[in-house]
């Protein structure tokens, strides 16, 4: 275990407002020592991964309520790609079906978090699975 | 003084026998939880028992008194739910016009008495379905409309003389609400005749909504706009629905709720006044309001009878106005969407049902109940039809409707109110000093308060303080699989290709003539409405006026705090 901390970006991509899921998670990824960017709602999908590759972080959260996670997931996790920054992982929560998961697994996300899910439980998940990166 | 000083003094001897009495008992055994754990959903702690002594201050005349008499505590109406139920009001919308048009035919069949519009994400920010922005949104959460011909689409059948119609839309309310104005006008019904309500509440969408598209002060200028023109030729519409329902949902307490609400309606109070230069009496019984009813039931009943209550006061005293129907505080609700569970969803029947019934006791007159699978996605119809009869139970079988305001006198609801009253009234005037709400909100200070609340709450129902059946108690590990409703994504491919068609076939000098007559009225600090109507009538499109707005006003970022 190095000491670098984990760096998050949490982000609201398209038109919906729901915020506060996002909102809460980010403080929660506060306290829990993480460093945290929060970009506010009504982002692009090309904002989002080139804020991200910008700010340099480890890990980009997605949340979205409104039906759209279909079209914005797949986009920011193909535009990391595209610019070579498939190291950050991308996971995503919100409103979405269960039968919208493996699409999501198959653009490249690492998981999916829905309502229900601890603080608790989403942070040991980024503490297990999201390596600062060097 | 509401109780006799004998009355005070023999209750006084009873309560020290029976707090002797609890003393025993919770020493042989103890409560099931801690003291502080016995509080209100919005952590408002509640005592074991109420008495006279917690409402010995009250004055019979000043502080409760009748319905239809200041202060409206029991409510605006003399003769409550006899002459009028609440309005079934299901807030609906979805995929394209037709659909909608078909689910509004469906709801009034079943019973409902008035329509409320849900439009999708493009909509509601001023977006057209092609926008780059749009991709993926349209119809997904509510109904798209670019044009005027959408919305004849929509209105197709309805009676709009006769039915009210409630539109949520707040950046873009001035281009729906003439849509609607204009499709009035081609049906050949005057502005007069129609009835509804724009939510058309910006300093609610700066707070909690974040349906954002130019700054607070021109956001608030184009209202004022809207409250004007109807006051002079809509007569029976609703320019403003002050909202607390997004405030709740976005994590506030019922205080944070009741608080932030009532003083975004004095901001435009005192934003209409002064720009306008109406007289307060002139527009403020076209004011309407906007509750959440979370689970907490005698905090809902508490909040709402609170509002009539500070409302009344405010506009009599603070801005000296006349009518009685300016003190009068009305007000639609709305059952709490954050209150429901993805966890065994049926649940949720019993939920919105409690909701519904806190609310018709708080004394609404306007009613949406949500469906059991809203958590998930668009409401199905078997799961709107539910929620409908939920409130034609209420309305027709409990007897909720016999009596007005049957909690009225009860020593934990009065004491309640009185509660809440208070600590609105702190948040009132804390936001007076900080030079009024649209200050408060450059200061970030309504936002970082709902946030604190939001992350309480988690944590709380995370540490299993506050529980939710079926996510922190009583789990089961198998779902239960309810039909969920889809929209398809060829719905945005259909809709950009009609937008598309509209485009072609206008006359494009009288689309830019249109726009450019509501740029100089934005610049010149003109009424916008008249040609706004005339605009739409040309068919241009809901982006193409806000587009306007953006260019003239500016547009506004979400400053992302939490």
């Amino acid at each position: 275990m190095s000491d670098k901390k984990i760096r998050v970006m949490v982000a609201k991509p398209g038109l919906d407002g729901h915020d506060r899921g996002a909102r809460v998670l980010a403080r929660c990824f506060r306290d829990a020592g993480f460093e945290v960017i929060y970009t506010g709602c009504h982002q692009t999908p090309e904002q989002i991964a080139s804020a991200a590759i910008q700010e340099d972080v480890d890990v980009v959260g997605l949340s979205c309520l409104s039906g759209a996670h279909r079209y914005l997931f797949p986009a920011v996790a193909k535009l990391l790609k595209e610019q070579g920054a498939d190291d950050i992982t991308v996971v995503g929560g919100g409103i979405i079906p269960e039968q919208d998961f493996q699409l999501l697994y198959d653009a490249g996300l690492k998981a999916i978090f829905v309502p229900g899910a601890t603080l608790a439980s989403i942070v040991d998940w980024f503490n297990t699975n999201v390596q600062p990166r060097a | 003084m509401y109780f006799a000083a004998e009355v005070l003094a023999s209750s006084s001897t009873l309560k020290q026998k029976w707090e002797d009495e609890v003393r025993k008992s919770v020493a042989k055994v103890a409560d099931q939880k801690p003291e502080h754990l016995w509080s209100t959903v919005s952590d408002l702690k509640i005592k074991r028992l109420y008495g006279p002594d917690d409402i010995k201050d009250m004055d019979f005349e000043q502080d409760i008194s009748y319905p239809g008499q200041f202060p409206y505590l029991r409510g605006n109406q003399a003769t409550g739910y006899r002459g009028k139920y609440w309005t079934f009001r299901m807030f609906s919308g979805m995929g394209d016009a037709k659909t909608t048009n078909e689910r509004w035919h469906m709801l009034l069949k079943e019973g409902q008495t008035g329509l409320s519009t849900a439009f999708d994400f493009p909509t509601l920010m001023g977006y057209d379905t092609d926008s780059p922005k749009a991709r993926g949104e349209c119809g997904k959460c509510g109904v798209a409309i670019d044009t005027l011909e959408d919305f004849m689409q929509l209105v197709e059948g309805i009676p709009m003389d006769k039915v009210t119609t409630s539109m949520t839309i707040n950046p873009p309310a001035t281009a729906l609400w003439a849509m609607y104005c204009a499709a009035a006008e081609i049906r050949g019904i005057p502005l007069t005749k129609i009835g509804g309500t724009i939510q058309n509440d910006m300093l609610k969408e700066f707070i909690a909504q974040k349906t954002l598209m130019c700054p607070p002060d021109p956001s608030v200028k184009l209202i004022s706009d809207t409250v004007e023109f109807g006051t002079k030729f809509v007569p029976r519409w609703n320019t403003i629905s002050i909202s607390g329902y997004h405030i709740r949902e976005a994590g506030a307490t019922a205080v944070q709720e009741l608080a932030f609400t009532l003083r975004d309606g004095m901001e435009y109070v005192e934003d209409v006044i002064r720009r306008k230069g109406l007289d307060v009496d002139e527009f403020a019984p076209r004011l309407s309001f906007f509750f959440n009813s979370h689970i907490d039931f005698f905090e809902e009943i508490a909040k709402l009878r609170a509002a009539r209550r500070i409302w009344a006061t405010a506009m009599r005293d603070r801005y000296q106005a006349k009518d009685q129907r300016s003190w009068w505080m009305r007000f639609h609700t709305q059952t709490a969407g954050c209150s429901l569970t993805a966890q065994q969803p049926y649940n949720n029947v019993v939920r919105t049902a409690t909701e519904a019934l806190a609310a018709v006791l708080g004394g609404t007159q306007s009613l949406h109940t949500n469906s059991l699978d809203e958590v998930l996605c668009l409401p199905s119809d078997h799961a709107v039809q539910i929620a409908l009869r939920t409130q034609q139970i209420i309305a027709e079988e409990t007897g909720a409707a016999n009596t007005i305001d049957p909690l009225a006198g009860s020593y934990f609801v009065e004491a309640l109110t009185n509660e809440m009253e208070e600590k609105a009234w702190e948040y009132i005037h804390k936001i007076d000093e900080m030079g009024g709400m649209v200050a408060a909100i450059e200061k970030g200070f309504p936002q970082l308060e709902i946030s604190d609340a939001a992350y309480l709450y988690q944590r709380q129902v995370d540490a299993n303080e506050k529980i939710m059946i079926g996510v922190n108690k009583y789990v089961t590990a198998e779902a239960t699989p309810i039909p969920l409703i889809e929209i398809d994504d060829a719905v945005e491919t259909a809709q950009v290709a009609r937008l598309q068609a509209v485009k072609r076939k206008r006359d494009g000098k009288a689309v830019k003539k249109a726009l450019d007559d509501i740029k100089s009225a934005c610049k010149k600090g003109e009424n916008v409405m008249p040609y706004c109507i005339e605009a739409v009538k040309s068919l241009a499109s809901v982006q193409e006026i806000c587009d306007v707005y953006r260019e003239v006003y500016g547009e506004y970022r979400d400053p992302g705090l939490y």
